[in-house]
C-alpha cells in the first residue's frame, strides 16, 4: 500500500502535470494554428475591448439574461466552479505539500472553510445530476460521457472529503484521492474540459463579432 | 398546447434521397468537417457541455412545448454530432433529416448565441449542416430553386434583365401622377447612393420601389439605380450552403457598385440581403468589411429624419409595435435607431417584450420560408411565442422592416389571429410625409 501511495504520489504526479500542462497548451497551439491555416479573419474580428466586454459579462453573477432566468443554475455554477478552483490550490495540505517538495508556499484557506468549499464542490456536482437526471432538455442532451466526467470532477473531492475526516481506510482513501486527481487533470485537456482552456477564447470570439461587427450585446 | 403537424413532402429530397450513396455522403463530410472548417468547429463541439441552457433561447423549443429535440443543441445533437461521431458514416435518410432540421428548425438568428455561457454559435453549426446537405444534393426544392436563380440570373426570382428595366420604368411612370419631375434614374455613375433591392421587390412588391422612389426623389437625394445584373443583394444561396454562388452574387452586386463609382449602397428594408453583405458574403470575398459602405434602410431613414431632411405632414396615428429583425439589430445594431425611427413616425409606439437584441425571430428568416409551401404550416405552428408576443401589445399596426420576416408575419398574424396590420417603415413614411406639389 505504502509504495503504491509513492507510485501515486511521485512518478504519477509528475506524469500527471505534465500531461495536463503539456495537453492544455497542445491544445492551445492547434487552436491557433488551425484558426491560422483555416479561418485567419478570425484574428481580424478579435477585439481586445470587446473580447474583454463579453467575458465580464459572463464572468459577473446575475450579468447576463440567461443568469437571470436561470437563478438557481447561476448560483451553483458559480459558486461550483470558484471553489471547485480555489479548494485545491489553496488547501492547507496541498500547500504543505509544495512547500514540502519545491519549497514554494503561499496563503492557504482556514480548513473548516476548505471543508465547506468542498461541500459545495460536491453538492453542485449532484445538483448537475440531477438536472440531468430529471430536466427534459438536458436529459436528452445527456450521454454516458457526461455522467463520466461528472464522476471524474466529483472523485478527487468526495476523496479528499473522506481523507480529511478520515473516514474508512485512509490509505486507501488518500490513494484513491490522488489518482482520482491526477485523472482529472489528465482529463481536463483531452475531454470536454477542456472547456477550461477553450471558454475564454470561444466567449471573446462572440464578443467580438456581436461587438465589433454587429454592434450589439450580447448578454 | 402546440398544434400537431402535418407529414412534409417535398419532392427535392425525396428525389435525392432515392439516388444519394453513403460513399458521397461521406466525401461531403470528410470536405466540409475535415478540409472548409477549422478552429471553431473544433472548439465548439470539444467546449459544449450539454447543459441545455441554450434552450429558452429558441423560439421553436419554446412554441414546441419545450420539446428537447428543438432545443439549439438538441438540433445539434441530430445533426452535426452523429456526423461526427460516425465519422461520416450515415445513411440518406439521416442526411434528409438533417436537411429539414437545418433547413427548416433553426432561422441562423443566434439569439442561442447569447444565452450559451461559452458563446457557441449554433447558427454556424447548423449553415454548416446545410453546407453538407448542399453538397449531397439535398436541399428543399423551393429553396434550391431560388439558388439556381442566382446563379443563372444573378437576382433570387428569375427577373429577366428587361423585366428589370420594365419595372423600374413602370414604378417611375406611376409615381409621376403623383410627383410629376419623378425619376428613378438607371446607372447614373459617380451618384452618391446605389439603391439596391431583393428580387422579390420588383417581383410582387414594386409599390416598396415606388415608395422608396418617392422619398428619395422628395429629399433630393444623389441616387440611382443599376439597369443590369448586380441591382439584387438577396441572398439565398448563403442559406443553402452553396458558398460558392453566394460569392458570385455578392461580387456582381459590388463589382455594380464599384462600376458606377457609387459612395455608399442604400439597401432596401431586408434583413438577410444585409446578413449577405455586410457579414457572409463580403467574407467569403475576403473583405472583412464592405468594400463599399452599406446602409440598411432604417439607418437611412434615420439619417434623413436626424437632419431633418425628410418632412412629415404629421404623424402616424394608429398605435404600432416594432418587431427587431435578427440581421438588422442582432446582425447590424440598427435597435436605437429603428426606434428613433418610430417614433419620430409614429405617436403611440408600444414596444413587444422581450426587444431589440433578444427579440424572438419571425421563424421565416434564414432561408426558411422560401423552403416553401411544404413547410408553410410547420414554420407557422412552431412560431406561437412570435404570436403571444405580438398579440400582447395590443397594437394595431406591427412594423417589420425585414422582407422575410414581414411575410412570416403575417402568417402568424392570419393563423393565430393577432389582428394586426403588417407594414414596412416606407409604407407609413409614404402616407404621412410631405409630398412635393401637394
Amino acid at each position: 500500500m505504502h509504495t503504491l501511495y509513492n507510485f501515486v504520489s511521485g512518478p504519477l504526479a509528475w506524469i500527471a502535470f505534465l500531461v495536463f500542462i503539456g495537453g492544455c497548451l497542445y491544445k492551445l497551439y492547434t487552436l491557433f494554428t488551425l484558426t491560422q491555416q483555416k479561418e485567419s479573419f478570425i484574428f481580424s474580428i478579435m477585439s481586445v475591448k470587446y473580447g474583454l466586454r463579453s467575458i465580464g459579462h459572463w464572468i459577473v453573477p446575475f450579468g447576463t439574461v440567461n443568469m437571470k432566468k436561470n437563478p438557481v443554475m447561476t448560483v451553483v455554477t458559480f459558486a461550483f466552479h470558484l471553489c471547485l478552483i480555489f479548494t485545491p490550490i489553496f488547501l492547507l495540505a496541498h500547500v504543505i505539500l509544495w512547500d514540502e517538495s519545491f519549497s514554494i508556499s503561499w496563503w492557504s484557506l482556514p480548513e473548516s472553510v476548505a471543508d465547506i468549499f468542498t461541500l459545495v464542490v460536491i453538492g453542485g456536482c449532484c445538483y448537475f445530476l440531477y438536472r440531468r437526471l430529471t430536466d427534459p432538455a438536458v436529459k436528452y442532451l445527456t450521454t454516458i460521457s457526461d455522467y463520466i466526467l461528472l464522476t471524474i470532477v466529483a472523485a478527487p473531492f468526495i476523496t479528499g472529503f473522506l481523507a480529511y475526516h478520515q473516514l474508512f481506510n485512509y490509505q486507501l482513501i488518500m490513494i484513491l484521492h490522488v489518482l482520482s486527481g491526477e485523472i482529472m487533470l489528465i482529463a481536463i485537456p483531452f475531454t470536454r474540459l477542456s472547456h477550461m482552456i477553450y471558454s475564454p477564447f470561444t466567449r471573446a470570439y462572440i464578443g467580438s463579432e456581436f461587438g465589433g461587427i454587429r454592434h450589439a450585446r450580447d448578454w | 398546447m402546440s398544434e400537431p403537424e402535418k407529414a412534409i413532402i417535398d419532392d427535392n429530397l425525396e428525389r435525392c434521397l432515392a439516388g444519394l450513396t453513403k460513399d458521397r455522403i461521406k466525401k461531403a463530410i470528410d470536405q466540409v468537417l475535415k478540409k472548409e472548417s477549422g478552429a471553431r468547429l473544433k472548439a465548439y463541439v470539444e467546449t459544449c457541455v450539454h447543459c441545455g441552457l441554450c434552450s429558452d433561447a429558441c423560439h421553436v423549443y419554446l412554441s414546441k412545448d419545450k420539446n428537447p429535440i428543438y432545443s439549439p443543441a438538441g438540433k445539434v445533437k441530430r445533426t452535426i454530432w452523429e456526423m461526427i461521431r460516425k465519422n461520416g458514416d450515415v445513411s440518406p435518410e439521416f442526411i434528409k433529416e438533417a436537411s429539414i432540421i437545418a433547413s427548416t428548425e433553426c432561422n441562423a438568428c443566434k439569439r442561442c448565441a447569447m444565452y450559451c455561457p461559452f458563446g457557441i454559435d449554433v447558427a454556424y453549426l447548423m449553415l454548416t449542416v446545410r453546407r453538407i446537405c448542399h453538397l449531397c444534393g439535398m436541399t428543399p426544392m423551393y429553396i434550391q430553386d431560388t439558388a439556381h436563380s442566382h446563379a443563372v440570373t444573378m437576382n433570387q426570382m428569375w427577373v429577366k434583365d428587361d423585366e428589370w428595366i420594365d419595372t423600374l420604368q413602370w414604378q417611375e411612370e406611376e409615381a409621376q401622377d403623383e410627383m410629376s419631375n419623378l425619376r428613378i434614374p438607371l446607372d447614373r455613375e459617380g451618384s452618391e447612393i446605389m439603391y439596391s433591392v431583393i428580387g422579390p421587390e420588383p417581383k410582387f412588391q414594386a409599390h416598396l420601389i415606388y415608395n422608396m422612389a418617392f422619398i428619395f426623389n422628395a429629399v433630393g437625394a444623389d441616387w440611382t439605380m443599376p439597369s443590369t445584373p448586380g441591382w439584387d443583394n438577396s441572398d439565398m444561396a448563403m442559406y443553402t450552403g452553396d458558398n460558392e454562388i453566394m460569392g458570385r452574387v455578392k461580387r456582381e452586386h459590388f463589382d455594380t457598385a464599384a462600376r458606377l463609382k457609387v459612395k455608399r449602397i442604400v439597401m432596401g428594408e431586408c434583413g438577410h440581403a444585409f446578413r449577405s453583405v455586410y457579414d457572409m458574403g463580403n467574407r467569403w470575398l475576403n473583405w472583412r468589411m464592405p468594400p463599399i459602405p452599406i446602409v440598411h434602410a432604417i439607418d437611412y431613414y434615420y439619417e434623413l429624419l436626424k437632419t431633418g431632411k425628410l418632412k412629415l405632414k404629421e404623424k402616424y396615428k394608429k398605435s404600432v409595435t416594432l418587431h427587431d429583425p435578427c440581421n438588422v439589430i442582432r446582425g447590424g445594431g440598427l435597435a436605437e435607431k429603428s426606434r428613433y425611427v418610430t417614433k419620430a413616425l409614429c405617436e403611440n409606439f408600444i414596444e413587444m417584450t422581450p426587444n431589440r437584441e433578444h427579440n424572438f425571430c419571425c421563424n421565416a428568416g434564414g432561408g426558411v420560408i422560401n423552403c416553401g409551401p411544404p413547410f408553410k404550416d410547420k414554420r407557422v405552428l412552431s412560431n406561437r411565442v412570435k404570436a403571444d408576443q405580438i398579440k400582447a401589445t395590443g397594437a394595431e399596426v406591427l412594423i417589420s422592416p425585414c422582407h422575410n420576416c414581414h411575410s412570416g408575419l403575417e402568417d402568424i398574424n392570419h393563423h393565430y389571429k393577432c389582428g394586426v396590420e403588417i407594414k414596412f417603415f416606407s409604407e407609413i413614411i409614404y402616407e404621412i410625409m410631405e409630398k412635393p406639389g401637394e
